[in-house]
């Protein structure tokens, strides 16, 4: 019986259900101390003077650190470094020393027994800052570049002057975030050995983390352990090393006390990782047949006040990724990363293509206008086809070559076509006898995900006395059911039962070479890891059960948990037994050979997988309020192998409602001054169940990958790829606009702000 | 900071201790009771994932303070079980794959569970439960799980 493809019901579940799962929050120490982030209130100035005195007089505070009290010129480093180019005088120090840059830039701790005296006592910092002018608009002349990239091939410039027909437009994507429920939490607990820590609270890329504090502590690495922790949601920002991530720890040895600090959500919304807030300005050249000559995009990036530990990852992928599913003969995507006095950007789910899909897919809508074409048909004629698969672009990112490897583009193109009819959505948007004021539209997306990022994902699989089969991946469960999908890959490669299986993930001493889980690559490079190694192991358990049963390995199967012979069910022997076989004292063990039945191994992937999907909305726009609804979305997306079908449909939706947040509620603003507008949920719009419709899903596994023996590819970002895209386009369809809807979020105001959108007969709904 | 003595139920079991007047019900849950599966996402009242019944009713336990549970009936996620057997209701949310990072569940499980105890005799449409669903914020899974889950629930309790 294969356990890959069915809908398991999650490993996670039972504890999660129960209040039992162990978040960051939930884990202490005897004799803890808590922590409390002194933050710049100011968005630019120089730091005058920092007046702890007070708040060191508190009862009950043990101590109050500032950047003085630090190694000097201690700045976070870049984790993903891009060839050419060098962040090295933007990083974020831990603690500002004499200028701070953005409002909610760490100054100070403190440190103390309980949490509400820490807060008092923070309060009680004086300080002073001389303010300087706030850069807030990354348009700005001249602006503060902290890089620059362009990624392309061929000859636009030519391809421009002899197209039939020039299209472009601007598209604005809006700051937001990943934004977890979950705040983060970090808890530190020195141990006996100088150097040594448990730390509880690092996800995502524990293991680089682990290494990177080791560095900047001057300790053995081995002497750090992180521990495997539930999260409250990653999607890119939780687990990347803040300030916070050296501050705790350092402060746990430094006082000689477990230290904890859980951060609250103001904080979260002005210290977290921001990101996607871009300017583009597409344009693309056609020949009288539709058929796209080049393309170009110039983007303009608000990176914030630094350059963190994603350097440039954002701003490469977009322009890397931009021409996505099609023929583009000639390109050109350059983009500017520009520092501002804003909350510091990283990855996003779906970094650089949520905005780089709205920005080409809303371009070829307006091309689709301006040429008297379909915007299905534009799309087809420019499809790349399966004869022309794989695909390899003259580009790189994230240091690896472009290959598409595998698809047919067109016909999951017509399929989702094809669905949203069945389904209805035509004549939804075509919606007769609305009051005169709603307008209904229909927009579609399609897109190009990458997934699978290598180098590398290192896998143990071990047995142990009782028969269960322990899996250590370097992957971390940040709430999108890892555990579950390696327990059904190991489970189908070993051939035992799921229940028989347990995934530890993200735990630096049971998987030491673990590269983390993000770029939608857990289930692709550490499921492959993990196949291989059960694979190794279930060969083991033959080998052993052949010399303890007398009988030749291929007379032997494993099923079920037990090595049996063919045909003769009554010889078995269990998991367990071969466990103890494989003991060391076993006398069934060669001379010289070791002992367990156990198994590591390391899956290598040069290239990356790319998935691909198509979105489709159907929106009603009240256009005398401005208010935009989604009344129906569809994902079409296809996963090359879906180990556990319900998991892919649920990253789908979740994906898709966020990726309506972007498009339509979620926005990081500022004032003049640079006084963050989003500190708390009521001003940070994340979408509820009133603002997320329905999600139908078409799943397709025609194309499996041929880059991994399980043929997987990522599904963790497909749901919110196109959102931006599909939105503006089903918006921009209801009101009739000519050209681009300029800018995302589309909230009310903005909607107001467009030409359709004045009260009157509707012009919109046509299909 | 004065200390005040009071005594409450939590999942029918009794406590008493003396707490802060500022000290939230959550953080006293949390930390001085050990109910970890309440969860704080904003601690201003606005996604819910804090929720528990006291006496009954769903409330915030980040805008309720310790002292006002003096004398209650609290209910948090870990009395909904029964032994090792899941309640119905989180059977449910697993079937409907209604969770994904779980940080959120508790609070929609505790406040689905006020709503069915107060509505379960009538039919619950999926429009009710989206507004009821509503109320919470889940930042993983688009809320159609949960919905349907809680539809399901409400159906089976019905028969
Ligand atoms: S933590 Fe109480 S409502 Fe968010
Ligand atoms: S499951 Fe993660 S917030 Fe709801």
């Amino acid at each position: 019986m294969t356990v890959i493809g069915t809908r398991l019901p999650r490993a996670e579940d039972p504890r999660l259900l129960r209040g039992r799962g162990r978040f960051g929050d939930d884990f202490s120490a005897p004799g803890q101390l808590w922590a409390r982030v002194v933050r710049s209130p100011a968005a630019h100035g120089e730091v005058r003077d920092l007046d702890v005195t007070e708040a060191r007089n508190v009862p009950g505070i043990a101590a109050v650190v500032t950047a003085g009290d630090l190694p000097r010129d201690l700045v976070i480093p870049v984790r993903l470094a891009i060839a050419d180019t060098d962040l090295s005088g933007f990083l974020q120090p831990v603690l500002a020393r004499d200028t701070v840059r953005y409002v909610g830039e760490p100054l100070a701790v403190v440190v103390g027994d309980d949490p509400y005296a820490c807060e008092d006592a923070a309060e009680l910092v004086g300080i002073d800052i001389g303010g300087r002018p706030a850069v807030l608009d990354a348009r700005q002349d001249p602006p503060r570049v902290a890089a620059e990239l362009t990624r392309g091939y061929g000859d636009p410039g030519a391809a421009f002057a002899r197209a039939a027909h020039v299209v472009e437009i601007d598209l604005a994507i809006g700051r937001h975030s990943g934004v977890p429920l979950e705040p983060r939490c970090l808890l530190a607990v020195p141990g006996r050995e100088p150097g040594e820590l448990a730390i509880f609270g690092m996800t995502k890329v524990p293991v680089w983390n682990r290494d990177l504090l080791a560095d900047l502590l001057g300790v053995d690495e081995t002497l750090i352990r992180v521990h495997a922790i539930d999260a409250g949601g990653g999607f890119g920002v939780r687990g990347e090393f803040y300030p916070e991530d050296f501050l705790i720890p350092w402060l746990a040895l430094r006082l000689d006390r477990p230290v904890k600090w859980a951060e609250d959500r103001a904080e979260h919304l002005m210290a977290v990782n921001h990101s996607r807030q871009q300017y583009h300005r597409i344009a693309a050249a056609f020949d009288a047949g539709g058929r796209i000559l080049a393309l170009t995009d110039d983007v303009v990036q608000d990176n914030g006040a630094y350059c963190r530990t994603h350097g440039v990852a954002v701003p490469e992928l977009t322009v890397a990724m931009l021409p996505g599913p099609y023929r583009v003969p000639a390109y050109r995507g350059r983009v500017r990363v520009v520092l501002t006095n804003k909350t510091p950007c990283g990855t996003y789910r779906a970094p650089g293509r949520f905005e780089g899909t709205a920005a080409r897919e809303h371009l070829l809508d307006v091309a689709a206008t301006r040429l008297g074409l379909d915007p299905v048909e534009l799309r087809q004629r420019n499809l790349l086809t399966r004869s022309e698969m794989p695909h390899e672009r003259p580009i790189s990112t994230l240091g690896t070559e472009m290959i598409l490897d595998t698809g047919d583009y067109p016909a999951l193109l017509a399929a989702a076509v094809a669905e949203a009819g069945r389904l209805g959505y035509r004549a939804l948007s075509a919606g007769t006898a609305l009051p005169t004021r709603k307008r209904r539209g229909f927009g579609l997306a399609m897109f190009v995900e990458k997934s699978g990022l290598g180098p590398q994902e290192t896998a143990d699989v071990t047995v142990s006395r009782s028969g269960t089969v322990h899996v250590y991946s370097g992957g971390t469960s940040l709430g999108q059911g890892i555990e579950t999908v390696l327990t059904q890959i190991a489970a189908d490669a070993i051939g035992a039962d799921p229940g028989a299986i347990r995934v530890t993930a993200g735990d630096t001493a049971a998987q030491p070479f673990g590269a983390g889980s993000w770029a939608s690559r857990s289930t692709v490079v550490g499921g492959s890891a993990v196949h291989q190694a059960a694979l190794a192991v279930r060969r083991r358990a033959i080998e052993l059960a052949a010399r303890v049963l007398e009988a030749a390995e291929e007379d032997l199967d494993l099923a079920g948990g037990s090595v049996s012979v063919r045909g003769d069910p009554a010889v078995r022997l269990t998991l367990a037994d071969l466990a103890k076989v494989a003991a060391p004292a076993s006398r069934y063990l060669k001379e010289g050979e070791a002992a367990g039945l156990s198994a590591r191994r390391r899956f290598e992937a040069s290239h990356m997988t790319y998935p691909y999907g198509v979105h489709a909305a159907v929106v009603e726009v009240d256009s005398g309020t401005g208010r935009v609804r989604v009344l129906r979305y569809l994902v079409a997306y296809e996963v090359g192998c879906a180990i556990n079908p319900m998991l892919v449909e649920g990253q789908l939706r979740g994906g898709v409602a966020q990726g309506i947040g972007g498009a339509l509620l979620e926005e990081f603003r500022y004032d003049e001054d640079g006084q963050p507008q989003a500190i708390t949920f009521i001003e940070y719009r994340l979408p509820t169940a009133a603002e997320i419709p329905p999600v139908d899903v078409l799943l397709c596994q025609e194309s499996p990958s041929p880059g991994n023996p399980l043929g997987v590819m990522g599904a963790g970002e497909g749901g919110i790829s196109a959102a931006g895209a599909a939105v503006a386009n089903a918006v921009r369809d209801a009101l009739g606009l000519p050209g681009s809807v300029g800018q995302l979020p589309l909230t009310p105001a903005r909607v107001c702000a467009l030409p359709g959108a004045i009260a009157g007969p509707g012009t919109g709904g046509r299909p | 900071m004065s200390m005040h003595k009071i005594s409450l139920r939590v999942n029918s079991r009794e406590h008493e201790l003396a707490v802060e007047a500022r000290r939230t019900l959550a953080d006293m849950l949390r930390h001085d009771l050990g109910y970890t599966g309440t969860h704080l996402g904003c601690e201003h009242g606005i996604c819910g994932a804090c929720t528990v019944l006291m006496d009954g009713q769903p409330v915030r336990a980040c805008l309720v303070f310790g002292v006002q549970a003096d004398g209650t009936e609290v209910r948090t996620v870990e009395g909904l079980a029964d032994g090792e057997q899941l309640s119905d209701l989180q059977q449910a949310f697993s079937d409907h794959h209604a969770l994904q990072c779980g940080f959120c569940t508790p609070g929609f499980l505790l406040l689905a569970e006020a709503y069915l105890a107060e509505t379960s005799a009538d039919a619950l449409t999926e429009a009710q439960a989206r507004e009821l669903v509503a109320s919470n914020l889940c930042r993983c899974t688009g809320y159609q799980g949960i919905i349907e889950a809680i539809v399901a629930t409400a159906r089976a309790r019905r028969k």
